[in-house]
């Protein structure tokens, strides 16, 4: 019997392995996405890196489109193009349905140099354009060891042509599809359970149950702890009021931005271009 | 009666559910979609052909040869009828991938000979050209690796029990997928091809 637990854990153990994503056991990792420029090879200082972060942020606040910078040392045995599909695909840079991102990336001992065109700014940044930005103002100064220049350059040109792109203005409320999604758990959990909880455990410990239970979902689901608090409130009170039914205030979730939000969901088909020097 | 009723149809809806219709329907639609845009990026790269053999038609003293295998590997490849249902045709699925081929090894052909001229080096229009070539070969690498990625999906789904008797009783066979020589390809850099080697040699003249 434990025989047959033992194999039966091995063999579930070998199918999650094998079930793992099959990226090949020397690939570089994607790093996570703090701030819109990222640099592991310290070659940018704190202030350049700051000046060009603050400058990014600015744009997308204005413009809605969300353009990053990486710096890595190198991209291993992958080409270029394969690693940078790769972090874009894990960051998500630009907005949903929009796809308005872009990734300049480069890899310093690599020598090699890439600008990853979401598909909503392919037509305003074609490959061709990418490769000019790359041929004529960023591979001469990195060659010339003006790191902080080149990316400079770069990152000005691509912020120019995107500038003259028509895209929908940035989101005031930029997690409306969170809400959408806490909208049945909001109303559900206390009707559903709320009653029952009530006549259970009394008005308030049934009301305390069931927003720690809707927490605990809006949680799973949003991944904030922040929406997770606001729908807790709201489900407390759906419950301590006792409606029958009730439209919730449901506008609290959808705070809580002061950090990096990171990427906002823009997807990418490998448009743009490389260069080397 | 009613309530009989009502948990008679709670009970369908939970077994068609747990048969994995759905989730066959949704998967079908995902390769489509990835199929779409792999016709798509290769269409797109079709359309530049011309263009391209034209700018470097023009360069003084270009090799012929070169550029005829480009043109008529174009011209069978765009022959070949592309449709959405040459996924669940394993044969016809085999000729369009070896027309598209053929027509990538004679363009990757095409960029090494023109490294040989330098005036189309330094050539404006042909090197934007190139930078949308480039840009198309690298959009198909990652539509066939998305593609490759959805029909794993799906024909996992369709053969794993019990989805495989819904998949059976609803007529969805499994989808064709990239061989794999080719997979092994598409993780190497695009368009790049010394051409010196027998085997491009042949494939080339083909």
């Amino acid at each position: 019997m434990a025989l047959l637990l033992r194999a039966w854990v091995a063999a579930v153990l070998l199918a999650l392995a094998a079930s793992a994503p099959a990226a090949a056991p020397d690939a570089v990792p994607v790093p996570p996405m703090r701030a819109l420029v990222t640099d592991l090879t310290g070659t940018l200082t704190g202030e350049q890196q700051a000046a060009l972060d603050a400058r990014l942020r600015e744009f997308g606040e204005r413009k809605g489109s969300q353009v990053a910078v990486l710096v890595v040392r190198t991209t291993g045995s992958e080409p270029i193009e394969a690693y940078s599909l790769r972090v874009v695909e894990q960051w998500k840079v630009g907005r949903r349905n929009v796809d308005d991102g872009v990734l300049l990336l480069v890899a310093k001992d690599d020598r090699a140099v890439r600008i990853e065109v979401g598909y909503g700014l392919e037509g305003a940044l074609p490959d061709a354009t990418a490769r000019r930005i790359i041929a004529e103002s960023i591979v001469p100064r990195l060659a010339a060891g003006d790191f902080a220049g080149g990316i400079d350059a770069g990152v000005d040109r691509i912020l120019r042509t995107v500038d003259g792109e028509p895209l929908p203005p940035p989101a005031a409320v930029p997690q409306t599809l969170d809400i959408g999604r806490l909208v049945p758990i909001l109303l559900l959990g206390p009707l559903m359970f709320g009653a029952a909880m009530r006549k259970l455990l009394g008005r308030l410990p049934g009301a305390g149950v069931v927003a720690a239970g809707v927490a605990v979902l809006a949680r799973l689901l949003s991944g904030l702890w922040m929406v997770a608090a606001g729908a807790a409130v709201v489900a407390f009170l759906l419950t301590l009021g006792g409606r029958g039914v009730g439209i919730g205030p449901f506008g609290s979730s959808g705070g809580g931005f002061g950090g990096f939000g990171g990427g906002g969901g823009g997807r990418f088909g490998g448009g743009g271009a490389s260069g080397r020097w | 009666m009613r309530s009989l009723l009502l948990a008679l149809s709670i009970l369908a809806a939970a077994m068609l559910s747990s048969c994995g219709y759905n989730r066959l329907q949704a998967a079908d639609e995902q390769v489509a979609a990835a199929w779409s845009e792999v016709l798509n990026q290769y269409q797109r790269r079709a359309d530049l052909v011309p263009n391209l053999v034209n700018t470097v038609k023009g360069a003084a003293g270009f090799e012929q040869s070169t550029l005829t295998a480009v043109t008529e590997a174009r011209a069978r490849a765009t022959s070949v009828q592309a449709s959405a249902s040459l996924v669940s045709d394993p044969q016809a699925f085999a000729r369009f991938e070896a027309a598209q081929a053929q027509l990538g090894t004679a363009l990757s052909r095409l960029m090494v000979v023109v490294e040989r001229y330098p005036d189309l080096k330094a050539n404006a229009n042909f090197l934007d050209l190139q930078a949308q070539l480039e840009g198309t070969e690298n959009r198909i690498a990652v539509a066939r690796r998305r593609y490759i990625e959805a029909v794993q999906q799906y024909n996992v789904l369709a053969r794993s029990f019990p989805v495989n008797l819904t998949a059976k009783a609803f007529g969805m066979p499994l989808k064709a997928n990239f061989t794999v020589p080719d997979e092994r390809q598409l993780a190497q850099p695009p368009a790049v091809d010394l051409g010196f080697t027998p085997a491009a040699a042949s494939a080339a003249s083909r």
